[in-house]
């Protein structure tokens, strides 16, 4: 396994801790496609949320989520209707947001999450 | 509060217009869009404010940013917005309070390390945000003088965006409060003594100063003809305030002033080459046109030394400002008009031999001389009001130990023949003789019909056209200025037609 995805894996696993403790439901996670992948999808109530992780190690570059820039948001809208279709549960709402995970070099990450980012 | 306000100003031309630029910081992937028609060069203030700011110790909001230029109908150029953008930012974070940014203009370009950067214009847009009624403008430190000479309105100026950020939160900082610096006397000019002989030269020069009368030299190579055009700016009287202002702006704009003292007094004097292309002399550039050298010779002297070696376009190009004192260039980006109320100096050489002991000893035919001569347009000659012709120097002029008169003592002379002149056009709003229009010349300010016989003979012989005749009477008048009569008599109006008619007839 390459550096970078496995920094991208624990900053999923530290995503999900953040959002189970936040009362959330997880409904999958690293839902594939052959169009791709949605990192997280996960419900508070009512609302359906796909949740994409950003993680790095260091903000030299920016903020990790401004990597989620207008092509990346827009094949993670499509992947979100394709994971629509093939769940029979209907949503009334649903919501993009983006967790942004900046591993420090001791402790805990530093989680940002951005509700409804596009 | 995630939403702040500040102004600037946008200049086109010489017009300044307020802008306002509202930063809103909301959530959201952090971006930074900017809307309300910036150019290229306002889109990258962008990155010259972000590392501004993270060098002067704040940090990058990480937000989605949205800043609005308004009014958007207005194009929006230049990095003079830096400063106004990079404190909207920080206002709309709570960097600095809100509160401290009413009535305030800010002016200003930010390098990577936040200094704050001189700009062009800033005289300009200080004028426009004192005359929106805003109390404060917060200019660079480096244009802090030129700034302080619109009144009315407080100055202050920053080196550093740092420094700015303390000022507004009220800290201990270092800025410097604008205070109207003493005007220092100008350093002297070419001096009127260095001219021998030329007596000639020397009485046109001084009846062109008194009357605000074009003139042309003609005459052979160092007969002094450049010696003489440099020295008529020093004789003509001193600017009055609102033309210096007028003047300051102009040179702001086209970012020739000197920094340390900015405020113009001496009337300009441009002497461009004579390859010089039109839009350098009349004004040009893309998008919205900068001044040329007629505008940044308003109210002083242009000077085209070897006239006819200018292109023909140029010189036509000089026609219609000289009628109407004013320039109004239009451009993609919108139009620009720009004040050209220039005193226009021609030399040029009797032919293209030049043969330095005049028309004497000239070996040319007198068709390539006609041909030479002939390259300086009618129209233009035509509003010219004094045509002299310079003999070479004599030797007992160059040699001998006369001592010629001084500017100062000349310029004495012109400043009463001007004062003499204003009181007398004070009923028609005019201030100089050139400006008094034809038919006040042959109505209000009509002569005796004696002393005109040596006019109306020489209309009549054809070598006066009847516009020939209306610059003769004015260069009468001024004759009559500087002599302290209270009108032109005959030996005047004599004098005047010499002046017209020697180089060319009309």
């Amino acid at each position: 396994m390459r550096a970078k995805d496995a920094i991208g894996q624990y900053g999923e696993r530290v995503a999900v801790r953040h959002l189970l403790q936040a009362g959330w439901t997880v409904l999958d996670r690293n839902w594939r496609c052959p169009e791709g992948e949605l990192d997280i999808v996960a419900t508070d109530g009512a609302v359906l949320v796909i949740c994409e992780v950003k993680t790095r190690s260091t903000d030299v570059f920016g903020d990790p989520c401004e990597a989620v820039n207008w092509r990346k948001a827009r094949r993670i809208r499509q992947l979100a209707a394709s994971w629509l279709a093939t769940n029979e549960d209907c949503w009334a709402e649903v919501r993009f947001d983006v967790i942004s995970v900046l591993r420090q070099p001791s402790g805990a990450a530093l989680v940002r999450h951005l509700e409804g980012a596009f | 509060m995630p939403l702040a306000r500040t102004s600037s100003v946008g200049l086109v031309g010489l017009q300044g217009h307020l802008v306002e630029i509202e930063a809103d910081l909301s959530k959201g992937i952090p971006n930074f869009t900017m809307i309300g028609l910036p150019d290229t060069s306002v889109r990258e203030a962008r990155d010259r404010i972000r590392a501004a700011l993270v060098n002067s110790e704040q940090s990058w909001p990480r937000r989605r940013i949205t800043i609005n230029l308004s009014p958007a109908s207005l194009p929006k150029r230049g990095s003079g917005f830096d400063l106004a953008l990079a404190v909207a930012l920080l206002a709309a974070a709570g960097v600095v309070p809100a509160s401290a940014l009413g009535d305030t203009a800010l002016l200003g370009e930010l390098g990577l390390d936040g200094s704050v950067r001189p700009l062009r214009g800033v005289l300009p847009s200080v004028l426009a945000a004192q005359r929106a009624g805003l109390h404060r403008v917060i200019v660079p430190a480096d244009n802090l003088a030129e700034a302080c000479l619109v009144p009315k309105v407080d100055v202050v100026g920053v080196a550093s965006l740092a420094d700015l950020v303390g000022y507004l939160r009220g800290e201990q900082c270092r800025v410097f409060i604008g205070a109207v610096a003493e005007e220092r006397p100008p350093l002297p000019g070419p001096d009127l003594r260095d001219i021998v002989g030329q007596a000639q030269g020397r009485r046109a020069l001084e009846v062109a100063a008194a009357g605000g009368h074009h003139l042309y030299l003609q005459g052979p190579p160092g007969a002094g003809k450049t010696m003489l055009a440099e020295r008529l700016s020093g004789i003509l009287p001193r600017l009055d305030d609102d033309e210096a202002l007028e003047v300051t702006a102009i040179h702001s704009v086209a970012g020739v002033l000197p920094p340390d003292s900015p405020f113009v007094r001496r009337p300009p004097y441009e002497s461009p080459h004579h390859t010089s292309s039109t839009a350098s002399i009349v004004g040009g550039g893309s998008g919205i046109a900068r001044p040329g050298a007629i505008s940044r010779a308003h109210r002083g002297v242009l000077f085209l030394d070897e006239a006819p070696e200018f292109a023909s376009g140029v010189l036509d190009a000089l026609r219609q400002p000289l009628e109407s004192g004013q320039v109004t260039l239009h451009r993609s980006g919108g139009q620009a008009r720009y004040p050209a109320a220039f005193q226009l100096v021609l030399a040029a050489n009797p032919c293209p031999c030049a043969s330095p002991g005049g028309d004497q000893s000239c070996v040319c035919t007198s068709l390539t001389r006609r041909r030479y001569l002939g390259r300086l347009s009618g129209p233009l000659l035509d509003r010219v009001d004094l045509h002299v012709t310079l003999l070479p120097v004599t030797r007992q002029a160059l040699l001998g130990d006369g001592v010629a008169e001084a500017s100062v003592d000349v310029a004495q002379r012109v400043l009463a023949a001007r004062a003499a002149a204003a009181e007398r056009l004070a009923v028609d709003g005019l201030r100089r003789n050139a400006d008094i229009p034809g038919p006040a010349l042959r109505r209000r300010w009509r002569l005796a019909r004696s002393t005109m016989t040596g006019v109306e003979a020489a209309l009549d012989r054809g070598l006066l056209s009847a516009r020939g005749v209306d610059r003769v009477l004015r260069v009468a008048w001024t004759l009559a200025d500087l002599t302290g009569a209270a009108s032109p008599g005959r030996s005047e109006l004599d004098e005047a037609m010499g002046m017209r008619l020697r180089g060319y007839a009309a």
